[in-house]
């Protein structure tokens, strides 16, 4: 058989160590001038994607995709430079938000026009923590899933997955074409390093909209409000014994 | 001797030419030596990791308890204490909680055995030095400050300032039976200005919470060190610290507006300018920064502030020379000039040492004779990431780095930091770490390194086992500064090394006219040797400003100068 077409979906979100505020009007999370990256699971997609290929697996093509605003060129950018051979950019609007359905929809449309027969997304994005968009497009796709793999095995068209469950682990096995959402035990992403920050620059960057692909992407759910949580309580300090089962009276917690 | 580099430097030129230090600095080596007979401790004038050798001379295990450190007294048995000082009574201890009130100001072991109470106040960072004092005092204001030094003063009473007691050079402890004044309880912020970007605060505000506040007005405290959640800011500036972001925002002396301390006769010296500018007389209050709590105790300090930046982005480079560092150096500023916040130096050894006390793998595959770090840090972010893109093109096509990498994220900042900021720690994993802390012209930096390791290694105490007492001589620092860490890991404590390098490292640094403490001060154990950094003359003349502002010598007495 031919090489692999790995399809790698990634998205921008606020960065994993930034604080997330939500903003005055409680619509959503604060984004303006803060810090955004690549969805730390989408780096580990990326990471296995380019590990397969390095161990030997034979790959084609691994193509990186990414629906957002104009700005995630640069996690494409980074994508290309961990290991990826391209990039396609679905230009979405500043504030504009696609839903896991959504988005499944449109990679269905992708994984059908790039012919890929693997596809591997971040089990869920940081952002709005859905966890769902893996799991649409393989029943969109008709394709066997692996879900939250912490490794991955492929020995012609056989693939194995081992995941992290309670108390152990769970060792799944299915035929390509299928969908592997990925885990944090998964390995440890690359650094990009200059002399391949430089070829990124040179490797093709695809430029797409919405409308390209003819799907229906519109978005169903409504966000009501968005709320920190509350505060936690600072605690008190007892002098003894005591003092400390007299206080837990007073809560009421004996 | 903490003034920012260029300052010191143009100094020197100024006021002392080789000769008069090559005249003035043998006075001075001959206490070193003395302390090398002392004991099995260690006793050399370099900084130490936070642990004391055990019976044999080992620095394996735990850090020590305060108790189980060396009395200083001991430790420099040179020092003695001065006899015009009075002996604390009952008296002076009452007058004291009269005047603090609150049980928590006074720990008073006067008249009573409160050693256990007393010890972290007696004992420093590095548990090398020791004192004996029984009288801790916590003022809550200024007042109170210039009531207790009044007092002190009249009674012929010694003192030491105190803030978090991180100093590295033995400052902010006593030696003898001096009272220590702590500033813990002076914590308030007492106003910020969104504007101007002006901060006022007590001095024993610690940094790092000074810099959470201005953190949530998006502003910086223009200096940050790894002892920042420990460290008053009255105790930085007395100590002139310079940090990490000294490159980009400059020194103490230049952001420190205003000062208000205490004379050891009780006066407040309110100097808590907020103007930028004032060209109105001496400006004395730089007499307090870097002054190490020898003439006055700050109370109160204004600083300028900067605007946080928004966009960050930090890169590490593997070079194949010292030379090229240096051209990475010149190629930064002049391709990021304003946005370029930190270059920090890295010999390939401090990293090969950080993978192998961690385990941690490092972001280059391949190894690297010096690595660099590089901080960029400006207002908008697509701006900063073209300058940097074409720097970074610039030291790949010309082959000025061999590689390099350039964090994609936050995480990824923070991982390569670690590789610079973690050196430190991992240096203590075999045992001990003799430290040295020099400004060096950069052109210099790394052949003091080297011309170490030779003689270490000649000597024959450098290798891989037991049997050798050093483990390596490593180099690293704020390149951007002109400071070099000279660091020697060791397997334990031990005289020959300890000969070997002093005064060795001190004669090579005058030599090329640089400073033995370029930022961590002089206090103890620095005190002997200003004279290969400073001519007679200048010490003479501080000499004359601590007797003017100290007549009777109350503060931080056998210390500094
Ligand atoms: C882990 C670590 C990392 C460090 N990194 C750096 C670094 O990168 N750069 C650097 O320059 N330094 C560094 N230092 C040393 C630095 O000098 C101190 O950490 C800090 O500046 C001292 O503040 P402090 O409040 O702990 O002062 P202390 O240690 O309590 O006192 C230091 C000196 O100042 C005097 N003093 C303290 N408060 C006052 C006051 N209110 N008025 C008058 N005198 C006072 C004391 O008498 C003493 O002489 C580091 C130390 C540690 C432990």
């Amino acid at each position: 058989m031919s090489g692999l077409r790995i399809l790698v979906p990634i998205k921008r979100v606020v960065d994993y160590a930034v604080k997330p505020r939500v903003n005055r009007a409680q619509t959503a999370v604060e984004t303006a001038s803060v810090k955004h990256s690549m969805n730390p699971f989408d780096e580990l997609s990326i990471e296995e994607a380019v590990r397969l290929r390095e161990r030997k697996v034979p790959v084609s093509e691994i193509v990186a995709f990414s629906a957002g605003p104009p700005k995630a060129q640069d996690i494409l950018r980074t994508a290309m430079a961990m290991g990826a051979d391209r990039g396609i950019h679905v230009q979405l609007a500043e504030k504009e938000e696609l839903e896991p359905l959504g988005v499944a929809k449109l990679l269905q449309k992708v994984v059908e026009k790039e012919k890929s027969d693997l596809v591997i997304l971040g089990k869920q994005s940081i952002d709005d923590d859905a966890g769902q968009t893996g799991q649409m497009l393989a029943g969109l796709l008709g394709w066997s899933q692996a879900t939250q793999a912490s490794q991955v095995k492929i020995e012609g068209d056989s693939v194995t997955v081992t995941r992290e469950v309670d108390g152990g682990v769970e060792t799944l096995k299915a035929k390509l074409p299928m969908v592997i959402t990925t885990d944090l035990r998964l390995n440890e992403p690359r650094y990009a390093s200059l002399p391949n920050i430089m070829k990124a620059k040179k490797k093709p960057l695809e430029k797409k909209t919405l409308k390209d692909f003819e799907v229906d992407i519109t978005n169903r759910l409504k966000t009501l409000k968005v709320t920190e949580p509350p505060a936690r309580k600072g605690g008190v300090k007892v002098e003894d014994v005591d003092g400390m089962i007299a206080k837990l009276k007073e809560l009421g917690a004996l | 001797m903490a003034a920012s580099p260029k300052f010191a430097l143009s100094l020197r030129r100024l006021s002392c030419s080789p000769g008069v230090v090559a005249r003035y600095a043998p006075r001075y080596t001959p206490a070193a030596q003395v302390r090398w007979n002392t004991s099995n401790s260690a006793t050399t004038s370099a900084t130490t990791e936070p642990r004391q050798p055990d019976a044999e001379g080992g620095v394996k295990g735990k850090t020590a308890a305060a108790k189980a450190i060396k009395f200083t007294s001991d430790s420099y048995p040179e020092l003695q204490r001065d006899s015009k000082f009075s002996q604390l009574t009952q008296d002076h201890v009452k007058y004291f909680q009269e005047l603090l009130g609150s049980e928590s100001a006074v720990i008073d072991g006067v008249s009573k055995d409160a050693s256990e109470d007393i010890e972290p106040f007696n004992a420093d960072w590095m548990r090398k030095y020791r004192g004996h004092s029984q009288l801790v005092l916590k003022p809550k204001s200024t007042e109170e400050v210039s009531k207790i030094l009044k007092y002190c003063n009249d009674n012929l009473l010694a003192v030491v300032p105190q803030g978090g007691n991180t100093g590295l050079v033995g400052g902010s402890v006593p030696v003898f039976d001096e009272v220590v004044i702590n500033m813990q309880r002076m914590n308030n912020i007492r106003s910020f200005d969104e504007v101007s970007g002006i901060l006022v605060a007590d001095a024993g505000v610690i940094l790092e919470v000074a810099d959470n506040f201005l953190a949530e007005k998006n502003h910086i405290f223009p200096l940050d060190l790894g002892a920042k959640g420990s460290c008053h800011i009255g105790g930085n500036v007395a100590t002139n610290a310079g940090g990490l972001r000294l490159l980009r925002y400059g020194s103490l002396h230049g952001n420190v507006l205003g000062i208000e301390a205490v004379l050891p006769d009780g006066t407040i010296m309110d100097d808590l300018c907020t103007l930028r500018k004032n060209n109105t007389g001496y400006d004395l209050k730089q007499l307090f920064i870097g002054g190490e709590g020898t003439i006055g105790i700050i109370t109160a300090v204004s600083i300028l502030t900067p605007q946080r930046s928004q966009a960050m982005n930090v890169a590490y480079f593997g070079l194949e020379s010292y030379e090229k560092c240096q051209e990475a150096f010149r190629a930064a500023k002049g391709h990021l000039s304003e946005v370029l916040s930190a270059f920090e130096l890295m010999d390939g050894r401090t990293q090969k040492l950080l993978h192998k006390a961690t385990g941690k793998k490092l972001p280059l595959e391949d190894e690297h004779p010096f690595y660099c770090l590089i901080e960029t840090s400006g207002s908008n972010t697509d701006h900063d990431s073209e300058k940097l893109q074409n720097f970074l093109e610039h030291v790949m096509e010309t082959e000025i780095v061999s590689d390099g990498v350039l964090a994609q994220d936050q995480t990824q900042i923070k991982e390569l930091w670690a590789c610079r900021e973690g050196i430190p720690e991992i240096l203590g994993h075999w045992g001990g770490v003799y430290k040295y802390d020099l400004s060096l012209p950069i052109a210099d930096m790394y052949a003091l390194v080297n011309d170490v390791r030779d003689r270490l290694t000649e000597a024959g105490l450098v290798g891989d086992d037991e049997s050798h007492p050093v483990v390596d001589v490593v180099g690293y620092g704020h390149m951007g500064d002109a400071n070099l860490h000279l660091n020697i890991p060791t397997r334990r404590f031990d005289k020959e090394v300890e000969k070997q390098l002093e005064p060795f490292v001190y004669e090579w640094v005058q030599g090329k006219s640089g400073s033995i403490s370029a930022e961590h001060g002089l206090g103890i154990a620095k005190k002997a040797f200003i004279g290969y950094s400073r001519s007679e003359t200048m010490v003479k003349l501080m000499k004359q400003i601590k007797n003017l502002y100290d007549p009777n010598g109350i503060m931080n007495p056998y210390k500094y100068i």
